[in-house]
């Protein structure tokens, strides 16, 4: 198991390592100029803008500079360019602890109501409520979240005009009433995937020998279902919701500027978006790193759960 | 019973939630609550450049002069000056201070100043402090900061050389790049320096309190200010900021801010709904920049003119952006420029093209002999990727195809690859703007002379250039308004540019709100004079 651990971290960090290179070769091949605004500058504070960047380095010694500074235990990935007297590190500690709050409860919702629908399915299977779920689980994979978040803030503006006054805001961060509706918007998608996958997958455990012994033990279909059906059938989630993890609490760009939250989501997207080499680096390699731990404690997981991984 | 139990519960958990947020405005603590566009990128006054950070700023600091509520220019730090043709004086008052106590002094505009214009610095609006002597050789690195031509007198009077007779000095030292920075404050900061809201000292009417990046930003009355007694407003709280206008829309709506702009959807949503919807023009021109590098087909001037005479900015204004508010689009300098007296516009009116198929497909012709082609090959028109823009270009490309038989390919791209393109000469037609960073007419006057950066077009023309000279060396409003009055003579004739509209922006504010004012120049929306009636 330990040998099973270190060969992972050994392979998480080379991935890291190659996003970080990837990232940073893509990034300087994308047309266009990060120092460049509006009004143009004239070529000497535009020298001085580059010397403050270290712009004015070849770009390999730039790679250089960059992996240097971004080597464990200190990683230090410099100012950003657009919120000019922030550091990338202090955006990311900021902000990614707003991304995952919201991605935590996003994932709550998501796997409590992607399992439970996904039993249920499979249970009531090609009957009424199997149809009307795998009807609104289609809805959920294929609508895109910005509507769901467009969708889920004006219900909220109709209730709270219903009620006369702001039961549940609309929008802005700081409390748990505000965490609510981002949260189930942001689930959404991932629920419907969930409800998909556990349903095909509690499809074939139902056929199972084990579940037939079992019902002909004679023990009680509320036994059965907690823990041989459910507990068999659930292994798959588990699989996708390390990534699905990490896609949430990084996906939330459009959650997070509708209901404005100041997640590390919309500087994700902001920084490709404005060219911020900086915080593009750091968010990014902040981010695999995070994905390539997700994996590796699923996997792992996934060795207590399933014995036989553990065997191989 | 169970019912009212869950009525109770009901009641309880809504009163609790009542005071998450305030509402957007209150009578009784003078408050009111807004949301900002975006998290201010830079409150450091000697570096900052957007619009929301100079908004902020505007609220915060102070320099010499002020922005008064008519928008004319009222003294700040500033009691009284003197302005001549080659050295300006200002006496500063005795009783302006920072937050925290200490006097604001001649010294921390010095500092500031030269601050600003040192290399190190990299401030790119450092050319705004030109006029004042050696600033430009200063930023250019061939001069040390302290031979700027800026001297503190004392504590309290400020002797100013200037490089040339600058006619609307006066109005460039209310602007942010103007604001005084206290030495040892900032030196006390280092890098961190306006970073949060507890690295920045303040001079003006208002100081922040709290700020959390991204989420919310609080000012509350600075009670070291020196004119405390005509602010009303006790608190002005952006609690919330994102770019989402219809986020903003919806929290006017659910009555948590004050105060939003619309767009073209929101728009109909607020007619629906019978708000009364709010007009401004916010100054800046939009128009189609051509390429007149020698190289592309766009530098032949009977190709301009063809387009000049069948493109009609009044049907663009009403039939495409279809929001009111915007003007169409007649000159490059929008019509509330001073001119000699009055407006500018008024005293010197653009001349104007007529819609003439004839006469716009009698240039073409003339412009495929100059060229001695048969056929123009499509020009490429690049635009931002705004449904506005693409709405714009789709019309443009419509409208030439089928009156001129002009192909356009539309080259669509994000903020950072358009102006890279632009700077790089890498289009025929370019959908451009253009706002005032001070209330003179030369902001935009000097845009297409030769020397400007800005002038992404490379358009040259001695002529030209010469009116921008005359206009920059005189202190006398007709010889100025003359030049300027020849330059646009210039840009219609030349077809230099096309003339869209004159931006207008919509709006709806909470009707208790009073004494709001926008500005063409400066902080806008501006809520120092602001009040909540009963």
């Amino acid at each position: 198991m330990v040998r099973y651990t270190l060969k992972r971290l050994i392979a998480g960090i080379i991935t890291v390592w190659f996003i970080a290179t990837a990232t940073f070769i893509a990034m300087h091949q994308v047309p266009g100029d990060p120092l460049m605004n509006d009004k143009a500058v004239s070529p000497e504070i535009r020298r001085n803008l580059e010397r403050h960047y270290g712009l004015d380095k070849p770009v390999t010694t730039q790679y250089f500079i960059f992996l240097r500074n971004m080597l464990p235990p200190n990683p230090d990935f410099g100012y950003s360019f657009t919120q000019q007297n922030r550091q990338v590190n202090d955006i990311i500690r900021d902000h990614f602890p707003v991304s995952a709050m919201l991605g935590i409860l996003a994932i709550l919702f998501a796997t409590t109501g992607g399992v439970l629908w996904g039993a249920l399915t499979a249970i009531y299977r090609n009957r009424l409520p199997d149809i009307i779920i795998m009807f609104l689980v289609i809805l959920g994979i294929s609508v895109p979240s910005f509507v769901f978040a467009a969708l889920g803030q004006l219900l909220l503006v109709k209730i709270n005009n219903a009620v006369g006054y702001s039961l549940i805001p609309v929008a802005g961060w700081g409390t748990f009433q505000h965490m609510l509706m981002p949260s189930m918007v942001l689930g959404l998608g991932t629920m419907a995937l969930l409800t998909r996958l556990m349903r095909s997958s509690m499809l074939d455990v139902i056929n199972e020998d084990y579940i037939k012994t079992a019902r002909a033990k004679g023990l009680s279909p509320v036994r059965i279902f907690f823990s041989h059906q459910l507990r068999n059938a659930i292994l798959p989630v588990i699989t996708v919701l390390g990534p699905q993890i990490a896609a949430i609490t990084t996906g939330g760009f459009v959650v997070e500027l509708v209901f404005g939250i100041p997640g590390l989501g919309r500087y994700f997207v902001q920084a490709v978006q404005q060219l911020d080499y900086t915080v593009i680096m750091g968010t990014t390699v902040f981010y695999g790193a995070f994905l390539v731990l997700m994996v590796i404690i699923v996997d792992i997981l996934y060795g207590f759960i399933d014995p036989r991984v553990r065997l191989q | 019973m169970r019912i009212l139990l869950a009525a109770l519960l009901l009641s309880a958990i809504s009163q609790a939630m009542a005071q998450v947020n305030a509402s957007s405005i209150d009578y009784d603590t003078q408050t009111i609550t807004i949301a900002l566009a975006q998290e201010p990128p830079q409150l450091n006054s000697m570096k900052a450049t957007d619009q929301v950070s100079i908004l902020l700023l505007g609220h915060v600091m102070e320099g010499l002069t002020r922005y008064g509520r008519r928008n004319d220019i009222k003294p700040g730090v500033a009691e009284r000056w003197k302005i001549n043709d080659k050295d300006a004086t200002f006496w500063l008052r005795k009783d302006a201070m920072w937050s925290d106590g200490v006097g604001v002094t001649a010294h921390d505009f010095v500092f500031a100043w030269q601050n600003a214009l040192d290399p190190a610095t990299a401030s790119e609006y450092a050319f705004i402090l030109y006029p004042i002597k050696n600033a430009e050789e200063i930023n250019k690195g061939n001069l040390p900061t302290s031979q700027l031509g800026v001297t503190a007198v004392g504590d309290y009077t400020l002797k100013i050389e200037l490089e040339r007779p600058t006619q609307y000095f006066l109005k460039l030292t209310a602007f942010s790049t103007y604001f005084p920075v206290r030495r040892n404050f900032f030196e006390s900061r280092g890098d961190r320096f306006a970073s949060e809201a507890s690295d920045l000292v303040y001079n003006g009417p208002f100081r922040i309190t709290d700020w959390v990046h991204s989420a919310s930003l609080r000012m509350a009355r600075n009670d070291h200010y020196w004119d405390r007694d005509n602010i009303t407003l006790n608190a002005i709280n952006a609690d919330y900021i994102t770019e989402d206008t219809r986020t903003h829309f919806n929290l006017f709506i659910d009555g948590r801010i004050a105060i939003t702009g619309l767009n073209g959807e929101t728009y109909k949503d607020a007619l629906t709904q019978k708000f009364r919807i709010r007009l401004f023009t916010t100054g800046s021109v939009f128009f189609l920049e051509y390429n007149h590098r020698p190289e592309r087909i766009t530098s032949n001037v009977n190709i301009r003119r063809a387009i000049q005479h069948v493109f009609d900015p009044t049907e663009m204004v009403n039939k495409v952006l279809a929001t009111p508010g915007n003007l169409a689009g007649e000159s490059l300098f929008p019509v509330w420029l001073a001119g000699v007296k009055g407006k500018f516009r008024s005293e010197y009116p653009a001349p104007l093209p007529t819609l003439d198929l004839k006469k716009a497909k009698e240039y073409l012709d003339k412009a495929k002999q100059e060229l001695g082609l048969d056929e123009i090959p499509a020009l490429i028109l690049l635009v931002g990727d705004s449904p506005t823009a693409s709405k714009q270009s789709e019309y443009l490309q419509g409208l030439l195809k089928s009156k001129l038989d002009l192909d356009i390919k539309i080259d669509t791209q994000t903020f950072k690859q358009r102006l890279s393109k632009m700077t790089s000469g890498d289009f025929d037609i370019v959908g451009a703007g253009w706002g005032p960073d001070f209330d003179d007419i030369m902001t935009f006057g000097d845009l297409f002379a030769s020397w400007n950066l800005n002038n992404r077009g490379r358009y040259e023309n001695a002529e030209y250039d010469r009116n921008v000279r005359t206009a920059m060396d005189s202190l006398d409003p007709k010889i100025r308004m003359d030049a300027m009055a020849e330059l646009q003579r210039i840009l219609y004739e030349d077809a230099v540019i096309l003339p869209q509209y004159e931006q207008g922006i919509i709006y709806l504010q909470h009707p208790k709100l009073k004494g709001v004012v926008r500005r063409v120049v400066g902080p806008d929306p501006d809520y120092t004079y602001a009040r909540v009636v009963e």
